[in-house]
């Protein structure tokens, strides 16, 4: 199964770290974040609410986000998180698949979601990716799920399946 | 009751095979094995159907094996159910990628939204 993509690669986003105010005036810094940060990233899988999982993750159960933090924080991944007073309140990830392409996925917790912030983390995630040379990135996202398709759209993600629950999209770096 | 397990070759539908067998020595459940090819993956009716016959042998289960032909083996899975009554279709489904994320295949989707027979979808 190959995928597709957008012919055209994006333009420049911005790198980590940046500090941004989200429509709520609250500071929030974006920062690059690895295996080093894993206590504050599982801190904030602790406080998320079950009720705004996708497609099956984040896990609920400590040893399982602990199962998932390893693998999504480990080698050849690229992570940004989001960081407020002290605290993570959102992450966004890229992980290799099995042909050299990156999937990536956001979280934001509750409190700080429909403030851009997840805006900021996948621009900030896909700047740093840019930094480290990757090219191809795709993501699959629930049908029903509009305000993430229309910020995926907007930072400039491309639909490239629209047939299943999920709808595909992927940008060209 | 009579189950409708299909299987197409994934290593979830080997796996919805094996709980299948194990419930049905529990419950005396009738099972047919319906074989289908899945273009998803890589494997053809001849592989697979070997891979189940070896597992009914060593669980020492009988069960009658049908082979689905045509393009769309959702469709002739669900009309297979219906034409011939079973209670209910079972499929293994839901392949997680690296990152963790649950996706349906497209024959697994199409039998959750059209079958009329009940369906269970082994994760």
């Amino acid at each position: 199964m190959t995928r597709d993509y957008p012919d055209e690669p994006a333009d420049e986003f911005p790198r980590p770290p940046r500090t941004v105010t989200d429509r709520e005036d609250r500071d929030v810094e974006i920062l690059a974040a690895d295996m080093a940060d894993y206590d504050s990233v599982l801190e904030m899988y602790l406080s998320f609410d079950p009720a705004d999982r996708a497609q099956g993750i984040p896990p609920t159960r400590e040893p399982a986000i602990e199962d998932w933090l390893d693998t999504i924080l480990g080698e050849d991944t690229l992570n940004v998180v989001a960081v407020h007073e002290g605290s993570v309140v959102g992450h966004a990830t890229l992980v290799p698949d099995r042909h050299g392409e990156y999937e990536l996925a956001i979280f934001v917790l509750q409190a700080f979601q429909g403030a851009g912030i997840g805006t900021n983390l996948v621009e900030t995630l896909l700047g740093l990716a840019q930094s480290a040379g990757l090219e191809k990135v795709w993501l699959t996202v629930e049908r029903w799920n509009d305000p993430a398709v229309a910020l995926y759209r907007k930072v400039g993600f491309e639909t490239t399946e629209a047939e299943s629950f999920e709808i595909e999209m992927s940008i060209r770096l | 009751m009579n189950i409708l397990l299909g299987v197409g070759g994934s290593e979830l539908s080997y796996q919805a095979l094996e709980e299948t067998l194990d419930r049905a020595q529990a419950t005396g459940d009738n099972l047919t094995v319906a074989i289908f090819d899945n273009e998803e993956v890589s494997a053809d009716a001849d592989e697979i159907r070997d891979r189940v016959e070896e597992t009914l042998a060593e669980t020492d289960f009988d069960a009658a094996i049908r082979r689905l032909e045509g393009d769309s083996p959702g469709s002739e899975l669900v009309s297979l159910a219906e034409r011939e009554e079973f209670d209910r279709i079972v499929l293994g489904g839901g392949e997680r990628s690296t990152l963790g994320k649950i996706q349906l295949g497209a024959i697994v989707e199409f039998v959750l939204l059209n079958s009329q027979t009940p369906v269970t979808l082994i994760r």
